[in-house]
């Protein structure tokens, strides 16, 4: 017979089902442990401070905006337009602590609404997402392809596509500054994930959003005000973006909204697809995307740090993800 | 008896789904030039059986002759350029190119290796001419209306020279004049000498444009008969698998346990309308009482609970709750008035597959179970223990995943979910679907008891003796009408039948 019309069940080799559900389950936290052994052997100079502040620095924008998608994509979404929301945020901020829109009194002040502003002003453009995937039905893959396209438009437009350079330590402090020790956006982002990872274990609203990425039409029926959750949901995207523009700009002492995110959007989903979260909705772990990332990052490094070009670092990383996705069916099946 | 060559003819189809057998020894025959219905409950195998016919799915066994020669068509392309096109309830055309296009997609009349435009267009101007539809064809199809582009579907059936056309439920989106137009072009059809296979579960439509008809149940063909011989009350007790003699005989079927139905009315919905599939629906529930709602399949039934709970908006009527007019714009307000409702496919609707038995059962109830937005788990466990030990569920615990619970099982939680509401009005949209014997009682006996405790349950089941043997009060949809509110002493199986076939019971069950 040439063609069935079911699916063959009996195809899966029979080890899937025994380390599959391992492998699902501790199968990202074993890679990230085995990169780590294979870089203290390898790798000189690895077990340093210095190489773990480098690492995590470097990984903590693409995680911040990364908590935001794994709640776009537990709830069954996706959101394209991060990076240009961080590019709006990162664009506005020096315009307001520069006073180059009003005088402020004190710099202090000009500083904290110049943190406020342009993160809320991202999340309102995120619920501008949610809103119009919600009101007119649009897939969320066109609905947010509308603001990644305009976002950064927006941002240039903030800035005449000029980039903005300062020396403002007030407000760089977060994304250059310490506290015993650990870089602030480090402790910007753990502080991140685990709020998230909170939400989404422990509150009505985080079982709402993966009850609607599960079954959307059976929450509904259930009273979940699915329209409300996926707003907001895609709102929180927005702020997450909003706070990783910021830092880039902090750290690079320069905000050009030209470069600002650029690709985030792809690294963050890459983040959410190889720490294990099915895109199809319903289920999601935070920690599994910050594992998702630091492995990402690791093997980039590991590469750089051997003498690997960037280039190969790429396809490196496009294997992982396959590997990741490989994973998922077989656990799927 | 003159002996003649039908067709198409199959005979002894077999077909099993997972060793689950969805045909067994079924057959169909269709004499040239005729209009046969094809009539079957839900999981009859009616679809299944035109799928195996138009090459959808394969036979394990049974033989097939079209024309007089053994067929076995692989695909429905195949099946399509055989002889046999296929009209589908939700039109499968291409709404953004144009009629023409529509038309002669995969098979586009070509001169000098271009296309030959003008050449295509006329003839299918010239095609629909022959239903008396006049249009510009070289609009987009989404310019029309559905009967339209469903004429543009019986256009590209006979322009691919078919000789049988098979259509599934073709007027289930269509207004009633429209129906009219397409019986028209059906009875054209068999003027020309085609053959059509009408598959539709509104008994006037078989009667109006049918030569015959052949009912499925289980997987079988029961009865092949002329509509001329065949009485309304007859297909519907054949479609149920009632004897049809034994039901007059015995009259009124005994009641298994008692009602305590108050005098208090929960809710009253009056004239509700929406689209095409419900015209004019009303029906009330007591506190205490279990309220059947039957119907043929495509009577209305579930559209009507969804007005009822909120999720979807009439087009017209009224719904009173507890003596206040109401209007449910969304489920989660039925919900605040202490309304709940089992869908009727918990795959679709009602299941969160990959949540636990924990977090599916408390659902609903989860914003109560919160304070500033955290939930109390401790309260939530209990809820969960308390119902698990209360309705029997079987599981390994409340962590296990509902998607590997028994379908039995799976619905105890659903049920679960509105029960630990301390709901008011509970709507049970075939509660017992899919679920074996054992189950099946469980689910029964405990809707019964959440009656007998006050609970006003409103009962949607295409089983008749469910809706008989447990309900207080029946209505009966047809065709989106109300046609019948029978009270306990009236209920019998010869009563609900004749208002699904008819359209009328008398108020003590008998007929004429």
């Amino acid at each position: 017979m040439a063609v069935s019309d079911r699916p063959t069940a009996g195809a899966v080799p029979a080890i899937a089902t025994e380390l599959g559900p391992w492998l699902s389950r501790y199968g990202t936290l074993a890679a990230l442990a085995l990169l780590i052994l294979f870089n203290l052997a390898v790798t000189r100079n690895f077990a340093t401070w210095q190489t773990l502040n480098i690492n995590l620095t470097q990984v903590a924008t693409i995680v911040i905006v990364a908590v935001g998608m794994t709640l776009v994509i537990a709830s069954g979404g996706i959101d394209l337009s991060v990076g240009s929301l961080m590019a709006i945020a990162a664009a506005l901020a020096p315009l307001i602590f520069l006073n180059r829109i009003v005088t402020f009194p004190s710099l202090y002040l000009g500083v904290a609404i110049a943190f406020v502003v342009p993160v809320l002003l991202a999340g309102l453009f995120g619920l501008f997402n949610g809103w119009l995937i919600t009101r007119y039905r649009v897939q969320p893959i066109v609905g947010t392809l509308i603001l990644f396209i305009a976002g950064r438009g927006i941002a240039q437009s903030f800035t005449d596509s000029n980039q903005v350079i300062f020396s403002t330590p007030e407000f760089q402090f977060i994304g250059l500054g310490r506290f015993f020790g650990i870089p602030v956006q480090v402790i910007i982002m753990v502080v991140i994930v685990v709020l998230a990872a909170w939400v989404l274990r422990r509150t009505v609203f985080g079982k709402q959003i993966l009850a609607i990425g599960g079954n959307e039409a059976a929450a509904r029926l259930s009273g979940v005000r699915v329209d409300r959750i996926k707003q907001l949901v895609y709102a929180i995207s927005g702020l997450c973006s909003g706070i990783a523009g910021l830092i880039v700009i902090a750290r690079n002492s320069a905000a050009d909204s030209n470069l600002v995110g650029l690709g985030v959007e792809l690294d963050a989903i890459a983040a959410v697809a190889v720490g294990g979260t099915l895109l199809t909705g319903g289920r999601a772990s935070v920690f599994a995307t910050l594992i998702g990332a630091l492995i990402i990052q690791l093997v980039r490094f590991t590469l750089l740090a051997n003498g690997v070009p960037d280039a190969a670092a790429l396809v490196v990383k496009a294997g992982l993800i396959i590997l990741a996705v490989w994973l998922q069916r077989r656990v799927a099946t | 008896m003159i002996e003649h060559v039908p067709l198409l003819a199959m005979e002894g189809i077999d077909k099993q789904f997972s060793g689950v057998p969805a045909l067994v020894g079924a057959s169909l025959s269709i004499d040239p030039g005729e209009v046969h219905a094809l009539v079957g409950q839900n999981g009859a195998g009616k679809s299944t059986l035109i799928k195996i016919l138009t090459g959808a799915y394969r036979k394990d066994a049974g033989m097939i002759s079209f024309t007089g020669k053994s067929v076995e068509f692989t695909s429905p392309e195949a099946a399509q350029r055989g002889g046999i096109s296929t009209i589908y309830q939700e039109i499968n055309l291409i709404p953004f190119r144009s009629v023409t296009e529509n038309i002669f997609l995969g098979r586009a009349l070509k001169r000098y290796g271009l296309l030959n435009w003008s050449k295509m267009n006329e003839e299918a101007e010239a095609l629909l001419r022959r239903f008396d539809v006049k249009i510009d064809v070289r609009q987009p199809l989404f310019a029309y209306n559905t009967a339209i582009q469903q004429m543009v579907s019986i256009a590209r059936a006979v322009s691919f020279q078919a000789k049988l056309v098979i259509m599934d439920e073709p007027t289930s989106s269509l207004a009633d004049h429209e129906v009219e137009v397409l019986n028209g072009v059906i009875r054209q059809l068999r003027g020309d000498g085609f053959s059509v296979v009408f598959v539709s579960h509104k008994l006037d439509e078989l009667y109006a444009v049918c030569d015959r008809v052949t009912v499925m149940r289980d997987g079988r063909s029961v009865a092949t008969a002329r509509m001329a011989d065949i009485s309304k009350l007859e297909l519907v007790a054949t479609m149920l698998g009632r004897d049809l003699q034994t039901v007059k005989r015995e009259g009124q079927t005994a009641f298994h346990g008692a009602g305590h139905a108050s005098d208090r009315t929960l809710i009253v919905a009056e004239g509700l309308r929406v689209g095409t599939r419900v015209k004019d629906a009303s029906l009330s529930v007591r506190a205490g009482e279990i309220a059947g709602l039957a119907g043929l399949l495509g009577s209305g039934r579930t559209e009507v609970a969804r007005l009822i709970f909120g999720a979807d908006q009439p087009d017209a009527g009224t719904i009173t709750f507890d003596g206040k007019p109401v209007a449910f714009r969304q489920p989660i307000d039925a919900i605040a008035m202490g309304v709940g409702f089992c869908s009727e496919d918990r795959k679709v609707e009602g299941i969160v597959p990959d949540m636990s038995v924990r977090e599916n059962l408390t659902l609903a109830i989860l914003p109560r179970l919160a304070r500033s937005g955290i939930i109390d788990e401790a309260r939530q466990s209990e809820i969960v223990d308390d119902f698990v030990a209360k309705l029997g569920i079987k599981t390994t615990g409340p962590e296990q995943k509902i998607r590997e619970l028994s379908g039995g099982n799976q619905q105890k939680v659903l049920l679960a979910r509105w029960l630990c509401m301390n709901p008011k009005l509970l709507i049970l949209d075939e509660p017992t679907r899919g679920i074996d014997v054992g189950g099946k009682a469980d689910i029964q006996a405990l809707i019964r008891a959440l009656a007998d405790s006050g609970l006003g349950v409103l009962m949607i089941s295409s089983e008749l003796e469910e809706v008989i043997e447990g309900s207080d009060r029946v209505f009966v949809l047809r065709d989106g009408r109300t046609v019948a509110e029978l009270p306990r002493s009236a209920v019998s199986e010869l009563a609900v039948m004749t208002a699904m076939a008819q359209g009328e019971a008398t108020a003590d069950g008998r007929v004429g």
